[in-house]
């Protein structure tokens, strides 16, 4: 084994796609996430956000922290971890979850792949192996830290069915949330029909050494629509436009968070359709029976539609007698829906009542001077952009 | 099936408390315990009944006047064969020191003015500290929060108490309240003897040294304690600490309590998130609308409830308590009456000689290793009963520290620590040995396996600052209460921990009278 002690020298480590990627990073731009080196932008932000909803896009999902959970106790296990009834999740499907503390703040948010009966992946985007591994005492279960044993990858766009099927792989009959298999040089590919871009797409899931001929293969079955490496910056614009939100920038965890009115419950992250009060006891159960018996929560999690094209990041949201009611987590302009659009806890309960409108305080930078904007917000829908593609089944061929 | 408005698992002296504060208090109880016979730590046989029939604890020195009075334990058995117990602190050469009254009012033996004077100041703030404490004994803990059910007018009490302690002695009472009991003895007191068995009292059944920060503090709990009456006094029950046991379980079956012995309780049933009744290792199930657990945090909360029925956060509290027992339990049968170079044997006798020899002691048993020269607390029992010179007698000795985890194995820990022992009593009582006739030494982990107290730890989790008051067992269920409803803490692992009280048991009592609905 390496010897540890020399982790220093190395503060970043490169994944298994790195060496395709970097070969594509013109601008040399990158990141860390989560321990490794991830690229924010290779070429152009926009001409990636593009590939991701008109054609194809390849993006780097190996630093997204995966939790290998098995043994028979596994699905009472994650009943007790997680808010939604895992008893009800088939084998080869995926759903999206959520955990939190005794106090029913959220911890993080997350897919959770059932791999077969007892077999579960936990997939999320801060580390909780403590949290995972005290929350199994008295259970029949083991838990570990995957994350450098598959190597993962999003295909996301209109054309990625398409893609796939050149590729060899067969993805008409997948639905959303499920799961295939398909023999890839001796090996097992698995594909989800998962993404964080609201768009059609898949999530490959490899062993690391195969991770470069998948990628070649992929590309090279993309290249009659343009198939294109993103980065993490494209792909943002892309999750905001879908409403998903990121744990740090859009709720910090409760075991991270420093000042006490920081942390959200599942009620204030409009998380709360998540919860099972009949299935038995879970972690925060008791705390959120009592926040919707009193209706304590403070926040309210909302989506934002905002006038003008400047993104309204981090904008102080008031109402018009020039009070605070809320703050934007995430801010976009959208180029698919034109217009601004932004993700945003609103102090309850002014996210229904807010006198005089809600206003986002804008800044501006223009030419090294910062322009003050106070624009009229209005909360709308979320997901601000769901083509009926990404569910269709068969998926179209575009 | 008779129904039953609440169960109380475990018939130890608090169990015993709480279930007959609740009968008083309207409610029909069931005492399951699992022991033959209840009284836990205070079970055993009269004088006659051999060393393995000795009970552990062997003086009374914490009986919480309430469940005294209360329990009217003076009209089922009780009375005391001693008051005011004196000690002396052994020495190897016959230079005993004996200290007369409670906490030792009076001092005999050879000792310096200077030290006698400084003694008295010493200990007359001690006890005024001490006294200022004594009113949170009998409370739920507070807790800062809204709706925490404050006894507001007891806290204020206490606040007006400490107030009136005047501003300089406020502030020396703010100097000492964390500190460690060595520097205190030492900054006062020079001689040896003195400071010996002052240290050692200090850390008795606690796992601190007496340079442990906060050790002071676990003396002035001590030193709250009372006996016959009388603040800081240490008693002996007549007819042995079993009649203590006997006479908690005569009150408890007068006063209505349904007692069931020999009823080992498996686990806790909780159904919709509610505690609703036990099930015995037999298979038996009984139901009530509140259980009560006697038994300690740990044992309640991980084995009897399950961590499922818990939060993650919590279960880590739960497991985090401390409760590592420092304290081997020695009985001896003796042939013959034992000569500690002329000390009075109706006395308690202490073989700690300085502060270091002490702290020395602890020292091992944090690298797991028995102690060469232990520290102990010797009660003869025999001696107050009138057995004479040629009758047999027994001996009963807490000797410290025993490791709680031996880095060789149990049994050869058990066998040093014997050994070990036997040389120091030796070297106090020339020819002891020769007249023993049965000994038997336990353990914590013997003391854990018989008693079911986590860690050998007699308060059922260690008392020091960390763990006392409103972080007795920890801050979630410091006022007796749990998050599972009807599910309730009367240990000695809450507050104010362990010690022949009741104290706990009561006051777990009062609380669900005051919070449940009748």
């Amino acid at each position: 084994m390496k010897d540890l002690r020399h982790h220093f020298e190395a503060p970043l480590r490169t994944t298994a796609f790195h060496e395709r990627i970097a070969a594509a990073n013109v601008l040399n731009e990158w990141a860390p996430w989560a321990g490794y080196t991830t690229a924010t932008v290779l070429e152009d932000a926009e001409t990636e956000y593009t590939a991701i909803r008109n054609t194809a896009s390849l993006y780097d999902l190996c630093p997204m922290i995966k939790y290998r959970i098995t043994g028979s106790g596994a699905v009472d296990y994650l009943n007790r971890l997680t808010l939604r009834d895992v008893s009800r999740l088939p084998v080869d499907a995926v759903h999206y979850t959520a955990w939190c503390d005794d106090q029913g703040k959220l911890l993080d948010d997350g897919t959770l792949f059932r791999l077969g009966e007892t077999e579960f992946l936990l997939c999320c985007q801060e580390r909780h192996l403590p949290w995972l591994a005290d929350s199994a005492i008295g259970f029949d279960v083991s838990i570990r830290d995957a994350t450098d044993e598959i190597a993962g990858l999003s295909l996301q766009g209109p054309c990625t069915a398409a893609v796939l099927t050149e590729a060899g792989f067969d993805v008409s009959a997948l639905k959303p949330f499920r799961i295939a298999r398909y023999p890839f040089q001796g090996s097992t590919l698995t594909i989800s029909r998962t993404g964080f871009t609201g768009d059609l797409g898949y999530e490959l899931w490899i062993e690391p050494g195969l991770a470069l001929p998948l990628w070649d293969r992929l590309m090279e079955a993309g290249s009659y629509c343009g198939i294109r490496t993103v980065g993490s910056t494209a792909l943002n614009l892309a999750r905001i436009e879908a409403g998903f939100i990121t744990t740090n920038a859009d709720f910090v965890p409760a075991d991270q968070a420093v000042r006490e009115d920081r942390v959200r419950s599942p009620y204030e992250m409009a998380l709360d359709w998540m919860i099972d009060f009949g299935k038995g006891h879970f972690n925060g159960r008791r705390a959120l029976l009592k926040e919707r018996d009193t209706q304590s929560g403070e926040w309210a999690f909302v989506a934002l539609d905002i006038e003008g094209n400047v993104a309204a990041d981090h904008a102080i949201l008031y109402d018009g007698r020039d009070r605070e009611i809320g703050q934007v987590t995430s801010a976009a302009w959208s180029p698919v829906t034109k217009s601004s659009i932004a993700l945003a806890h609103m102090r309850r309960p002014y996210d229904t009542k807010a006198k005089g409108g809600i206003w986002a305080e804008i800044y501006a930078l223009r030419e090294l001077h910062y322009v003050k904007l106070m624009m009229k917000a209005e909360i709308v829908a979320r997901p601000f952009f769901a083509p009926p593609r990404r569910r269709a089944t068969p998926p179209g061929r575009f | 099936m008779q129904s039953f408005d609440a169960i109380v698992i475990g018939g130890g002296t608090n169990g015993m408390a709480c279930a007959t504060r609740l009968t008083k208090g309207g409610k029909r109880v069931l005492l399951l315990d699992a022991a033959d016979r209840p009284g836990g730590a205070a079970i055993g046989g009269d004088g006659a009944s051999g060393a393995s029939q000795m009970p552990l604890a062997h003086l009374l020195m914490m009986l919480d006047p309430r469940v005294h009075a209360g329990m009217d334990l003076d009209q089922h058995g009780f009375s005391y064969a001693a008051t005011d117990l004196a000690t002396t602190a052994l020495s190897a050469t016959g230079d005993h020191l004996v200290l007369e009254g409670p906490a030792g009012a009076s001092l005999s033996g050879s000792l310096s003015d200077t030290d006698r004077d400084a003694w008295a100041t010493l200990r007359k703030r001690l006890l005024t500290y001490a006294e200022a404490l004594v009113p949170f004994r009998a409370l739920t803990p507070p807790r800062i929060a809204r709706k925490a059910g404050n006894d507001m007018l007891g806290l204020a009490k206490i606040g007006l108490g400490l107030r009136r302690l005047g501003r300089d002695e406020f502030r020396e009472f703010l100097r000492l309240f964390l500190i460690n009991v060595a520097d205190v003895l030492e900054d006062d007191l020079t001689d040896e003897r003195l400071r010996g068995v002052l240290a050692f009292d200090a850390v008795l059944g606690s796992w601190l040294g007496p340079r442990s920060p906060n050790s002071l503090l676990v003396y002035l709990n001590r030193l709250a304690g009372e006996a016959a009456g009388t603040r800081a006094a240490l008693a002996l029950p007549k007819g042995g600490m079993g009649t203590v046991a006997d006479a908690m379980a005569r009150s408890a079956a007068a006063s209505g309590v349904t007692l069931q012995s020999g009823a080992r309780v498996e686990r806790i049933l909780i159904e919709d998130d509610r505690a609703t009744g036990v099930v015995l290792t037999t298979g038996e199930t009984y139901r009530a609308p509140t259980i009560v657990s006697a038994a300690g945090p740990k044992q309640t909360l991980l084995e009897l409830v399950g961590a499922r029925h818990l939060d993650t956060g919590f279960v880590r509290h739960t497991r985090n308590i401390r409760s590592r027992g420092g304290a081997a339990k020695l009985h001896i049968a003796l042939t013959a009456r034992p000569d500690f170079r002329g000390a009075d044997l109706a006395t308690r006798l202490v073989i700690a000689p300085d502060i270091n020899a002490v702290e020395t002691a602890f020292n091992a048993t944090k690298y797991g290793e028995v102690p060469e020269r232990p520290v102990m607390e010797i009660v003869i029992p025999t001696a107050h009963e009138g057995a004479g010179a040629d009758d047999p007698h027994l001996l009963s000795a807490i000797v410290q520290f025993a490791p709680h985890d031996p880095r060789d194995g149990l049994d050869k820990a058990r066998k040093q620590m014997l050994a070990n022992t036997l040389g120091v009593l030796e070297d106090h009582a020339p020819g002891i040995g020769g007249l023993i006739s049965e000994s038997e030494l336990l353990m914590p982990q013997d003391i854990e396996a018989r008693y079911g107290m986590a860690g050998g730890n007699w308060h059922h989790g260690e008392l020091s600052v960390e763990q006392m008051l409103f972080l007795r067992p920890f801050a979630d269920v410091a006022q007796y209460s749990t998050p599972i409803a009807g599910l309730w803490l009367a240990s000695a692992g809450s507050h104010p921990g362990g010690g022949i009280s009741g104290a706990a048991g009561w006051n777990a009592a009062e609380r669900i009278l005051s919070r449940v609905a009748a």
